[in-house]
């Protein structure tokens, strides 16, 4: 029987490895699941006099994507974002991280823009309060506030209507 | 010619410390009072820099390291201790971005798994080594009848040669 144990013992190294391969260690789980999104007061990026608060969203289940116009992967992301509001009652706001103004305009003209608003965060300090550490990211946040779901990396469309659409809808029936 | 040669020589000496030097000043942390500076590369040493997952905040040159320096020694000024400004990291970035790792129960297994290795690995040693020591036992004691043939074997060897 004890001449088993190597065979065993190699299988169980087999199957931990196997495992470790499919794992992403770029995906941290998020300490803010589960609780109230961080507090902002941000500009819209198309209008520097008028400011959006998380307060003000209060009420609305929407989808806070954190993007830049320099951010290479963004580009694959933003057309699914922009057919999704599309065809779908769905907020969403864009948090525009550590950009400028004229560029992040430009680059909305050029893709088109599914956001409600943008909102422009220039030296990243709301991301840092959102935990962002590689954009774009999307928070999901319910009718009180909370944060329901954080996706780190680009959002792609098998995501979105598995995982991402189906969530939004049941919050939105949330009262 | 040998003072062409120098020039040369000391040129590209110049290029070589020259370039060699100039991306390590990039890391190193924005902000003016040393004793902040000293408190904040103590705390950063022990950060994870999350987009640049094996280096610590201290060390990488990545963009959210020197904003997360930045607003280390934003939050020293702030009058913060070090526990509240690793509370303040934990709260964004969660436990990974602590290179210890809190002991709780999800991570009992991280802290203790290498010692429980080395308990079952002892133990698996002991019991080859008491098998071996057993069966080592076996082989060498022989019955009357044995040392009898090999006295016998032996001597006929020796009677021969």
């Amino acid at each position: 029987m004890s001449r088993f144990w190597p065979l065993a013992i190699f299988f169980g190294l087999v199957a931990f490895l196997y495992v470790g391969l499919h794992r992403d260690p770029h995906e941290v789980p998020s300490p803010l699941l589960g609780k109230p999104a961080p507090a902002f007061a941000l500009t819209r990026l198309d209008d520097p006099s008028t400011t959006i608060t998380r307060d003000q969203l209060l009420g609305h289940v929407y989808m806070l994507n954190v993007w830049a116009s320099w951010c290479v992967s963004c580009r694959d992301e933003h057309p699914i974002l922009v057919e999704y509001v599309r065809k779908h009652p769905v907020e969403i706001y864009g948090l525009d991280y550590k950009d400028t103004r004229p560029e992040a305009v430009a680059w909305l003209e050029q893709l088109g823009n599914p956001y409600k608003a943008a909102l422009f965060d220039s030296d990243g300090r709301v991301g840092i309060d959102y935990g962002v550490y590689g954009v774009p990211e999307t928070f999901i946040i319910d009718k009180k506030g909370v944060v329901r779901y954080k996706q780190t990396g680009p959002i792609s469309p098998d995501v979105l209507m598995n995982t991402l659409a189906p969530m939004i809808e049941n919050l939105q029936k949330e009262s | 010619m040998q003072m062409m040669k120098n020039l040369i020589f000391a040129g590209l000496m110049f290029l070589v410390l020259g370039v060699s030097t100039a991306p390590a000043k990039e890391a190193l942390p924005v902000g003016d009072d040393p004793v902040v500076q000293a408190r904040m590369m103590r705390l950063a040493t022990v950060l994870r820099c999350l987009v640049c997952q094996n280096q610590t905040i201290a060390d990488s040159h990545a963009d959210l390291a020197s904003d997360l320096r930045n607003q280390i020694v934003e939050l020293i000024h702030q009058g913060k201790t070090d526990s509240e400004i690793m509370d303040y990291m934990t709260e964004r970035y969660g436990d990974f971005v602590l290179y210890r790792p809190p002991m709780k129960t999800s991570t009992l297994l991280l802290w203790f798994g290498p010692l429980l290795l080395v308990v079952i690995g002892g133990a698996a040693l002991y019991r080859s080594a008491q098998d071996r020591q057993r069966n080592g036992a076996d082989e060498t004691e022989l019955t009357l009848e044995q040392k009898r043939l090999a006295d016998q074997f032996l001597n006929r060897k020796s009677s021969e040669s």
